[in-house]
């Protein structure tokens, strides 16, 4: 499988997603052949034959403005919305979620976390489908632990898309201590296409059991299935 | 203020005999510019005029070394090919009068200090010291402080994408109006990427890069130089604001600018901006370099010539690239919407000479600017001390009472409000993160990691800085020994008062002088660091606050951790109880919390002994016998073991059998000793006796108590959950607590 990795210049979990992706998946025994990972300039327009483009964490332009706000006007995001529109897999990680719902890909937004601080720390979440290209390979009520770090992730919508997104089967995953505030404990939400997730807490830091998890790589590996599939 | 009078000079802290050297060396009166740059190339701050004599005799030379002090950061070779760069740095007097930005730049001059070598910043940590939250007087500034300087750190290094993965943080009356933020800083690189800060090459391009020039932080270096004063805090000004974006930006364009082969030399602009880097680059390459600050790109109109000078502007870089080849370096750069430009030329004649528009408007030697800044011998007596030598009487009324005391402590309290407002985790090689003995972040490139540990203690340094500090060198290289690491080199940061008292100068030349010796011992070679002085307010100096960085190379994998992991296993007390009398419990954590007095010496040690007891933990660790590992240190031996129970929750039944008294054998701080909890006691046991040193079976884990006896007698009997309970929320209601004002 082909990972695309975009890199916006304040990017900082580019190389994580690269290396979660082309060495910790791509090199774990009985796969089908290695997965590969390959960066994606922000002001490109080619996304290099991806199978999954990853929108990775960081501060894409600084996000001075508003978090993700400049990013949607990037040319690499006209191309990740024409591959969303066609069902491309699209994967934003915490600044990625953030930019994903700046463009509309996502509904809702992430504002400042309950207590106003930022919050680095491991949480335990647990995906609240499996009918989705990310979490098909994640058995039912399995808790996985995974660090989060941000300022900005209380997930927000109103009342009426809460009500749909979870009447769509669209939250992916659910906070078991909510850390930040979110909405209805939300650590991940679909597109109604459910080829385009958002989540804040980082599964590509959490891929090898030398920095604490390994549980993130099971959403790696539902990529893989859904990919496999789908070929 | 265009002319040079003798209040001129005064005003930039030059006394009137550096200016007779100023005009010795130019050969004719400087014009104000020039001044301006000699204030501030001479200030205390750049060129360490009054430890540069001491810090001589520190060892710097070593096998790993590759690049020692005088440069950006030092280097160490780690094997395969692959170098670290490494550095602390204060920002002290920046961080009190705006303590947001003050530390964040702190953040962002240490981590240029590092990619400015070429080498990707890896890993931060930060020493910090901060008045009491609780001060009657000073406790609702001193909890202001606390929260803007870790918003600041946080706020830099997480938009930078560098993890802030250890420090420590301490709170005396003696940091009330002179809090001590310290940063280091790790890169990592290959040893044929190294770059230095250095113009060669006669008609090479001189490339301006990174950020425009502002007015701010103009004089920062001479306000760093000199004692707080009721009028220091209309200084704000003169703080620089950071911009951790652009720094990412700078940083990404450096590396991938160097890897073209283009650059021949790079050095940021740090404290003295443009000043420092042109003289310091031209001296350390034999060259000069000639700079038209016309085309320097400018935030504010109507600079004049010592403003653009003297700007402490953030996020900027001078390069030197090979003729010919400086289109390559613009076309990076450009592709990071960054401003490059080139501003002048390197010369052969040794000059720094400053046009503006054409019109020369400094022209001065560079090597006598950088290296030949004057020199003091400042005299120096006996360090200032004013507590007694002798112990008061004191008893325990309750030694469980006292263990609960130290938990609820800014100093042995739960630091994870602080750090888990920092990104600890990103780049994915943090091993071990912040509340362990040391931290340890993996190279993935190979199979080694390296470890880190900062450590500090002005207490015992105040008692006797000598000794105190040679027990730093020791406390940081047993935390490396706790995770298996084996020390390779060190950097410090002298916090100190002003060094024109004979007393306080008393304190730096003999911290320096322990740091030598045990340094020297450890084989963990300075190889550079950062020299803080008059950090004093209203005459009152801070405690002698030498902070120490060591790091260490081991094999990748994960660390045994400083908590129990089972029930049922065997404490192992490596080192035994120690020895301790009245006179050397002045400076424990006891004497401060529980007594809230200080008197006396600290704990002797036994440097050979100490040896061998870090190499019997070490080999004990990397053979995987330990399932924790944690050293007794500030706190005493009960308050180690109640740390081994926090995080897992498991327990531990402790038996001692001392003749020492209850207080002093819970809670004295002598070194050389290390708690380990194992499954395999014979084989700890024969490893321990192999090194000659004692290993007593000192209780086992299990239970969710905490219970400690001596000679049969119940000393201390505690729940884990209680403990731990005030231990997670000390911090968290101190910086909310009402103060008195």
């Amino acid at each position: 499988m082909r990972f695309g990795v975009v890199v916006f210049p304040g990017s900082n979990c580019d190389h994580d997603a690269w290396y979660a992706a082309s060495r910790n998946l791509g090199h774990e025994v009985g796969n089908d052949g290695g997965h590969e990972a390959e960066y994606l300039w922000h002001q490109d327009t080619d996304l290099k034959g991806s199978d999954c483009v990853i929108l990775p964490g960081g501060f894409s332009y600084g996000d001075y403005l508003r978090c993700g706000a400049i990013a949607k006007f990037s040319p690499i995001m006209a191309a990740v919305k024409r591959f969303a529109a066609d069902g491309g897999l699209v994967f934003g990680i915490c600044n990625g979620f953030q930019i994903l719902t700046e463009c509309g890909l996502l509904p809702g937004v992430l504002v400042r976390n309950r207590g106003l601080r930022f919050i680095c720390k491991d949480v335990r979440l647990k995906a609240a489908t499996r009918n989705s290209p990310f979490t098909n390979e994640i058995p039912p009520g399995t808790e996985l632990r995974m660090p989060i770090a941000h300022g900005e992730g209380c997930y927000t919508a109103d009342e009426r898309t809460l009500d749909e997104l979870e009447a769509d089967d669209r939250i992916a995953f659910r906070y078991v201590e909510n850390p930040n505030g979110s909405m209805r404990d939300i650590a991940g939400v679909l597109s109604a296409g459910r080829n385009v997730l958002g989540m804040m807490p980082h599964p590509e830091r959490a891929t090898e059991p030398l920095v604490g998890s390994a549980d993130g790589l099971l959403v790696f590996r539902s990529l893989v299935s859904a990919c496999s599939t789908a070929k | 203020m265009n002319e040079v009078t003798p209040e001129v000079v005064q005003a930039h802290q030059l006394t009137p005999d550096e200016y007779q050297r100023i005009v010795a060396i130019l050969g004719r009166e400087p014009n104000l510019t020039e001044l301006g740059i000699f204030s501030v190339m001479w200030s205390e701050h750049c060129s360490y005029k009054s430890s540069r004599l001491h810090l001589k005799k520190l060892p710097t030379k070593g096998p790993r070394v590759v690049c020692g002090p005088g440069e950006n950061a030092g280097i160490l070779d780690i094997g395969d090919g692959w170098c670290i760069a490494f550095k602390i740095e204060s920002h002290n007097h920046p961080s009190f009068i705006e303590p947001f930005q003050g530390a964040a730049t702190g953040v962002g001059g240490i981590l240029r200090d590092i990619f400015t070598m070429g080498a990707r910043p890896i890993a931060v940590m930060d020493a910090l010291r901060f008045g009491p939250l609780d001060d009657p007087r000073n406790g609702a500034r001193n909890q202001r402080i606390v929260s803007g300087v870790v918003e600041g750190i946080a706020h830099y290094g997480n938009c930078f994408g560098v993890p802030t993965v250890g420090g420590e943080c301490v709170f005396e009356p003696s940091y009330n109006g002179n809090p001590l933020v310290n940063v280091f800083a790790l890169g990592v690189f290959k040893r044929d990427q190294i770059f230095y800060g250095q113009a060669t090459g006669t008609g090479n391009p001189v490339i301006y890069v990174g950020a425009k020039t502002g007015r701010d932080g103009i004089h920062g270096a001479s306000m760093a130089s000199a004692e707080f004063t009721e009028e220091s805090k209309q200084k704000r000004p003169n703080v620089q604001v950071g911009d951790p974006f652009m720094e990412k930006l700078l940083m990404e364009a450096c590396i991938e600018a160097m890897a073209t082969g283009a650059v021949s030399g790079i050095q940021d602009m740090g404290a003295a901006g443009l000043t420092c880097s042109t003289c310091e680059m031209g001296s350390r390459g034999g060259t000069g370099i000639e700079i038209d600050l016309a085309l320097v790109p400018q935030r504010e109109t109507g600079m004049t010539p010592y403003e653009i000078m003297l700007s402490e502007s953030q996020e900027r870089m001078l390069l030197v690239a090979h003729a010919g080849r400086e289109q390559e370096v613009l076309d990076v750069f450009k592709k990071w919407g960054l401003d490059a430009v080139i501003v002048g030329r390197v010369n052969d004649d040794g000059k720094m000479r400053v046009r503006n528009h054409g019109e020369i408007v400094a022209e001065i030697p560079s090597r006598e600017l950088a290296d030949e800044a004057p020199l003091y011998n400042r005299p120096y007596t006996t360090p200032l001390r004013t507590v007694p030598l002798e112990a008061p009487a004191f008893q325990s009324k309750n030694l469980r009472a006292d263990l609960l005391t130290l938990a609820a402590s800014g100093d042995l309290c739960d630091k994870s409000w602080i750090w888990h407002q920092y990104d600890y985790t990103v780049r994915t090689n943090t091993i071990a993160g912040p509340g362990l003995d040391a931290a340890i972040v993996r190279i993935k490139e190979t199979g080694t990691s390296i470890a880190m540990s900062l450590d500090g203690n002005g207490r015992q340094c105040y008692l006797d800085p000598r000794l105190g500090a040679k027990l730093l060198v020791a406390e940081c290289c047993r935390n490396l020994a706790c995770v298996g690491a084996t020390p390779i080199g060190t950097t410090n940061n002298l916090n100190f008062g002003n060094p024109e008292r004979p007393e306080i100068m008393a304190q730096l030349v003999e911290a320096i002088e322990g740091i030598a010796e045990a340094c020297e011992f450890f084989d963990a070679p300075i190889t550079g660091g950062n020299v803080s002085l008059y950090n004093e307010t209203l005459g009152d100096p801070i405690f002698p606050s030498p902070v120490l960085g060591i790091v260490g190379t081991v094999k990748t994998g994960l660390p045994p951790g400083i908590s129990y992991r089972a029930a049922g296993r065997d404490i192992v007390l490596i080192g035994g109880v120690g020895e301790a009398d009245e006179v050397r419990m002045g400076g424990t954590q006891y004497a401060k919390q529980v007594l809230q007095q200080m008197w006396g010496l600290p704990p002797l040690i036994d440097l050979p002994f100490e040896k061998r007891v870090q190499d019997a933990v070490r080999e004990i660790v990397n053979e995987g016998l330990a399932e924790s590992a944690h050293d007794v240190s500030q706190g005493g031996l009960a308050w180690a073991l109640a740390e081994g129970t926090f995080q897992n929750g498991i327990g531990a039944s402790i038996q001692l059998d001392s003749a020492l008294r209850p207080e002093l054998l819970l809670y004295h701080e002598g070194p050389s000793r290390v708690i380990v909890s194992t499954a395999n006691l014979a084989q700890v046991t024969a490893i321990c006796a192999r090194h000659g040193v004692p290993a007593p079976v000192i209780g086992q884990t299990g239970s969710a108590r905490l219970t400690i006896e001596n000679s049969g007698e119940t000393l201390i009997q505690v729940s884990v959950s209680e403990i731990r309970q005030i231990w997670s929320t000390a911090l968290e209601s101190a910086l909310h607590a009402e103060t008195h004002a």
